[in-house]
């Protein structure tokens, strides 16, 4: 498995130099999205997964980041300087919103991490001073070629990936990660043998909350221009989840294989129905949950699938 | 004066709430699913009363039970189809699934419907009420006095009919239900039906008096939110009380600050409650 492992992150970083390389930069492109998304269904992964808290909140993050940092680039400030304070403002932010909802469950909990996004949507479009309102922000040119600037932006969003790689590995093989798996299992149970469950879900939250908003900081300066309807887009929380339960969550490289066949699927299929776009979306998940709860891995005992189509319920 | 009408507009609005929530909480407080799809069955209740009116010239307050009644059958569908197969996994399945039927649906309208705001204009218009210190139009009047008989019998039916025990009984324990002869898994898909029927009567009430769009449905589907957790889960009093109760503070937070912020203001008071008081107003245990 071990060994399964590496190689397969090698193919994967082969892939992605080859696609640097190509000098296509369609395929340069794609590779950065998918860096882009790995780091969302990583990230996600920390609290959604290992916790088995129901969050919806990535798109407040994502966007939080790609403002902080688009203001700060605006105000003639660096990318990184961009992207590290952009960090810090999710982290704080997602510290604070544990805080608040960490204490619900289950459907409450998810309605409010939802809601959280619209609000700082709703602020977004109404600071208009500082973000430019539903007019969208303009976030500074950086100079060179359209080739060099792809090259560069793969590489960024490469950086946050694996920053969320390295993080979500560590997480799942430290003292925390076993805490927030015995949480997913049971919080009293785990909270009675000594977990303290509060500030193991609340630093969960908090390192969710950062690299989706790292991811935010490059793609504002990526596509030059936001808006707080692109940034704040609830896909942008739904679309990690998918990889999740596509990938699987209970191993840290899950949300990165998932991430990899919904972009595939996003590129060959949806591409063509341009006009029903988020509709198949929909449908995809509607399939994925019913016919493959597990993710891609029930794939490995197909009966499981064909039992599935012939019940009604499990 | 115009505080007199500032809560008449508030309870007039308020009444037309109640059975904009009332299926949602029914289906949260039976079926433990948080029905994303809630707020397009709304919108695809007003587009059925829209295009009744259109084509056939049927006047939405006799339409409304018409759209009620399909919408109960693509309800029941749907909760055979799809949803039964998810019953009792964890909120993050039901969730994720009810959002992206969502999806499926609201793009769907938007392929029929187009983006473009329509409205339903009544011919002749119904005219005002006029009671000299508050002015009431009568098509808001009769709307929530619509809305308010459906869900009043939505009580009537879950308190003192055999269905309605049901349901109620499965609401409490779904197995010791089943032991006692309860269908449970019919329980669950007349349920949904009732509740999308609920959407889609209360989809044709709005069609009457305010404009209509797909785009429209996050914003009912907030609402049912902030008046179900206000009021307290599947309970349909506690929707009736919450509902007012909302549109009197939507009416009177838009005379103090600004109509703009009246979605601001619904979030915030549902983020305030889920912190405070997360089991609703009256206090009523959820399910969770």
């Amino acid at each position: 498995m071990k060994w399964g492992t590496t190689a397969a992150g090698l193919v994967l970083f082969f892939a992605m130099l080859a696609c640097a390389i190509s000098g296509d930069n369609y395929l340069i492109r794609m590779a950065t999205t998918f860096a882009m998304y790995s780091t969302l269904a990583l990230s996600w992964n920390l609290i959604g997964g290992f916790t088995g808290y129901p969050s919806f909140a990535t798109a407040a993050f994502f966007g939080l980041g790609a403002y902080a940092s688009g203001v700060m680039e605006l105000h003639g400030f660096s990318l990184l300087s961009g992207v590290v304070v952009a960090g810090f403002v999710a982290g704080f932010f997602a510290l604070a919103l544990g805080a608040l909802v960490l204490h619900l469950r289950g459907h409450y909990f998810a309605i409010a991490t939802l809601v959280v996004a619209d609000v700082v949507r709703e602020f977004a479009n109404n600071a208009e001073s500082l973000t430019g309102g539903g007019m969208g922000l303009n976030v500074p040119l950086r100079h060179g070629s359209p080739h060099s600037q792809a090259l560069f932006y793969l590489l960024a969003m490469s950086l946050c990936a694996i920053v969320a790689i390295f993080a979500a590995k560590g997480v799942f093989k430290s003292r925390l990660g076993f805490g927030l798996r015995c949480i997913a299992q049971n919080e009293a149970a785990a909270a009675s043998i000594g977990v303290n469950a509060r500030a193991y879900k609340t630093a969960a939250f908090a390192l969710s909350g950062v690299f989706p908003a790292l991811a935010g900081a490059v793609y504002a300066s990526w596509v030059t221009y936001i808006d707080p309807t692109d940034v704040f887009d609830v896909l942008l929380t739904i679309k990690p989840i998918v990889m999740v339960l596509i990938g699987g969550s209970s191993i840290w490289f899950g949300p990165i294989v998932g991430a990899f066949v919904f972009i595939v699927l996003e590129e060959f299929v949806w591409r063509h129905l341009l006009n029903f776009h988020t509709g198949s979306l929909g449908i995809l998940i509607a399939l994925l949950i019913v016919f493959l709860p597990g993710g891609l891995r029930s794939l490995i005992h197909p009966h499981n699938v064909f039992q599935r189509l012939r019940r009604a319920r499990p | 004066m115009l505080f007199l009408q500032v809560m008449a507009d508030g309870l007039l609005l308020g009444g037309l709430y109640a059975s904009i929530a009332a299926g949602f909480s029914l289906v949260w407080g039976v079926l433990n699913i948080i029905n994303l799809m809630h707020g397009s069955f709304i919108v695809l209740g007003a587009y059925l009363a829209y295009f009744a009116n259109q084509r056939y010239g049927i006047n939405p307050f006799l339409f409304f039970p018409v759209a009620g009644a399909a919408l109960f059958v693509i309800g029941f569908v749907i909760q055979r189809l799809v949803l039964n197969r998810v019953i009792g996994k964890t909120v993050l399945i039901t969730l994720t699934l009810t959002f992206g039927l969502d999806l499926v649906l609201s793009d769907l309208m938007l392929q029929a419907f187009g983006a473009d705001y329509r409205k339903l204009v009544l011919h002749p218009s119904l005219g005002l009420l006029d009671l000299h210190l508050v002015v009431i139009p009568l098509d808001r009047l009769f709307a929530t006095a619509a809305s308010l008989a459906a869900t009043c019998l939505l009580w009537i039916l879950l308190r003192s009919t055999r269905l309605g025990r049901a349901i109620v009984a499965v609401r409490m324990d779904a197995g010791a239900a089943s032991l006692m002869g309860v269908r449970a898994e019919a329980v669950y898909a007349v349920t949904f039906g009732i509740a999308a029927a609920m959407a889609g009567l209360s989809g044709s009430l709005l069609a009457a008096i305010f404009p209509i769009s797909p785009l429209m449905s996050g914003a009912y589907l907030a609402k049912s939110f902030v008046i179900c957790v206000l009021g307290g889960l599947g309970s349909v009093p506690g929707v009736i009380v919450a509902g007012l109760l909302l549109g009197m503070i939507e009416s009177i937070s838009s005379i103090v600050v600004g109509p703009n912020f009246s979605t601001t203001i619904s979030f915030v008071l549902l983020l305030s409650l889920l912190f405070f008081r997360p089991n609703g107003l009256f206090g009523r245990r959820g399910f969770e």
